[in-house]
């Protein structure tokens, strides 16, 4: 493991990138970072603009107009970045994966990281992505 | 061999390494407290480091259509500004009859140049959140410097010096009625100096999402955090030793204690302002600054001129 990727996992701020989602998976991202569950604890903090993260959240189906949006927000990001798609619609295309506005899923056009599967996903199950996230980047 | 004890100075002790590592030990203790208000565990001690090496290993994406030289050479002039604040602020209290440390005058505009850096890079940036936090950013500092140089004056009138070493020599503001309001309108300016919660009007986290800094990622952000970190140290120290004696280094542990105390006792005050104040609008924070503030500096200085 590089110097390098040992200080990233330590040190992760997160930006959320939402493509026309429910909100559900939205309200439960902001749930994770109440005070009950503390993500600072770990050096994990939500940031508002996309030249200060290294990790994008993506939630939501992204369709035809919203993965415009979301491939220029993956491209603006400063290198290394890393992507968590964030409940069934990022992972699968849930539902919508037949509609017609949709290339699902979101994976095809933007290298995810990890999956987080979920209608919505619990703060918990993000929690615990986010550590496989940091394992699988130290290699174990 | 001057020049090398100089730089040995500006560079390591007690200029930037030393300032720095307080200061990020100093953010620390700022996000731990404020993780108890909100009832969290809080963050680990080298939190802060970790997030400026962090910024180190990122790209530093430069916008499209931006004034590149600008952009990147911005955060420099402010991070150089704080580093020779320091050193003036530290050697005052360390070898106070050195020949000439700069004095007053050139603290006080060393301290203007770290907002003026951020205006600079935020105007470079052609993002128009950033103009607009930079803009905010120039009404502030129209709005908090008349107060500070008030407050300021009231060290100078009562010892007739500007030397930083006379005026923590003499320590004639210290605990003098006007010199206890002169500290209150520091401890208000230092809030806005330091873009802490009631005066961030121009990071504006929550409308701007990250105003004046939206465009810099990478070792530039570093920078700027790295500025930010150090000022913690500079500020309340220079209001320590124009209005609180500084700290003593000739009276034993004693002296030092004492002044550790006032430098924590400062940065807590800050901490919980920030934490139990919402931020105000720019109008409002103006018109504060040039209202209520400068009337009471205004009055701390007419009670220095009449004696007390």
């Amino acid at each position: 493991m590089s110097f390098a990727t040992s200080i990233l996992t330590k040190s992760l701020n997160v930006f959320h990138c939402a493509g026309s989602p429910c909100n559900n998976c939205d309200i439960e991202l902001l749930d994770t970072l109440t005070p009950r569950y503390d993500l600072e604890r770990f050096g994990i903090t939500l940031v508002g603009s996309i030249r200060h993260a290294d990790v994008i959240m993506l939630s939501g189906v992204f369709n035809t107009k919203a993965l415009i949006r979301a491939k220029r927000v993956y491209e603006q990001a400063p290198k290394p970045i890393l992507v968590i798609a964030l409940g069934n619609c990022a992972c699968t295309g849930n539902i919508f994966i037949e509609s017609y506005n949709l290339d699902a899923p979101v994976g095809k056009h933007i290298p995810v990281d990890i999956l987080v599967p979920g209608c919505p996903p619990k703060p918990e199950a993000m929690i615990a992505a986010v550590a496989k996230l940091i394992a699988k980047l130290k290699g174990k | 061999m001057d020049y090398l004890i100089l730089i040995f100075q500006l560079i390591i002790f007690p200029g930037f390494l030393f300032t720095a590592v307080i200061g990020l030990v100093i953010s620390w203790v700022d996000r731990k407290v404020t993780a108890k208000v909100q009832m969290r565990v809080g963050p680990p001690l080298l939190q802060p480091f970790y997030d400026i090496l962090k910024y180190m290993i990122k790209e530093t994406c430069v916008p499209e259509g931006a004034s590149k030289i600008f952009f990147l050479s911005a955060p420099l002039f402010g991070f150089a500004a704080v580093n020779v604040a320091a050193l003036i602020v530290w050697q005052s209290i360390i070898h106070p009859q050195a020949a000439f440390m700069g004095d007053l005058v050139v603290v006080l505009y060393l301290l203007t140049v770290p907002a003026l850096s951020l205006v600079l890079g935020s105007f470079a940036s052609k993002n128009p959140l950033a103009s607009i936090g930079g803009s905010r950013e120039i009404k502030l500092i129209m709005a908090y410097e008349l107060p500070f140089l008030l407050a300021v004056l009231v060290p100078v009138i009562k010892t007739h010096s500007i030397r930083l070493a006379d005026i923590l020599g003499a320590q004639a503001a210290v605990l003098a009625p006007s010199g206890i309001l002169a500290l209150v309108v520091a401890i208000v300016v230092m809030q806005a100096k330091l873009a802490l919660v009631p005066f961030d009007c121009s990071e504006a986290e929550t409308e701007l999402t990250g105003g004046a800094l939206i465009e810099y990622s990478g070792p530039a952000l570093g920078m700027y955090k790295l500025t930010r970190v150090m000022l913690w140290v500079v500020m309340p120290l220079f209001v320590m030793v124009v209005l609180l004696g500084g700290i003593n280094l000739n009276n034993g542990w004693q002296g030092i204690l004492a002044g550790i105390g006032k430098y924590v006792g400062l940065v807590v005050v800050a901490v919980l302002i920030r934490n139990t104040a919402p931020r105000v609008r720019i109008d409002q924070a103006v018109r504060f600054f040039w209202g209520k503030v400068t009337f009471v500096a205004v009055a701390a200085a007419i009670l220095a001129l009449m004696g007390y």
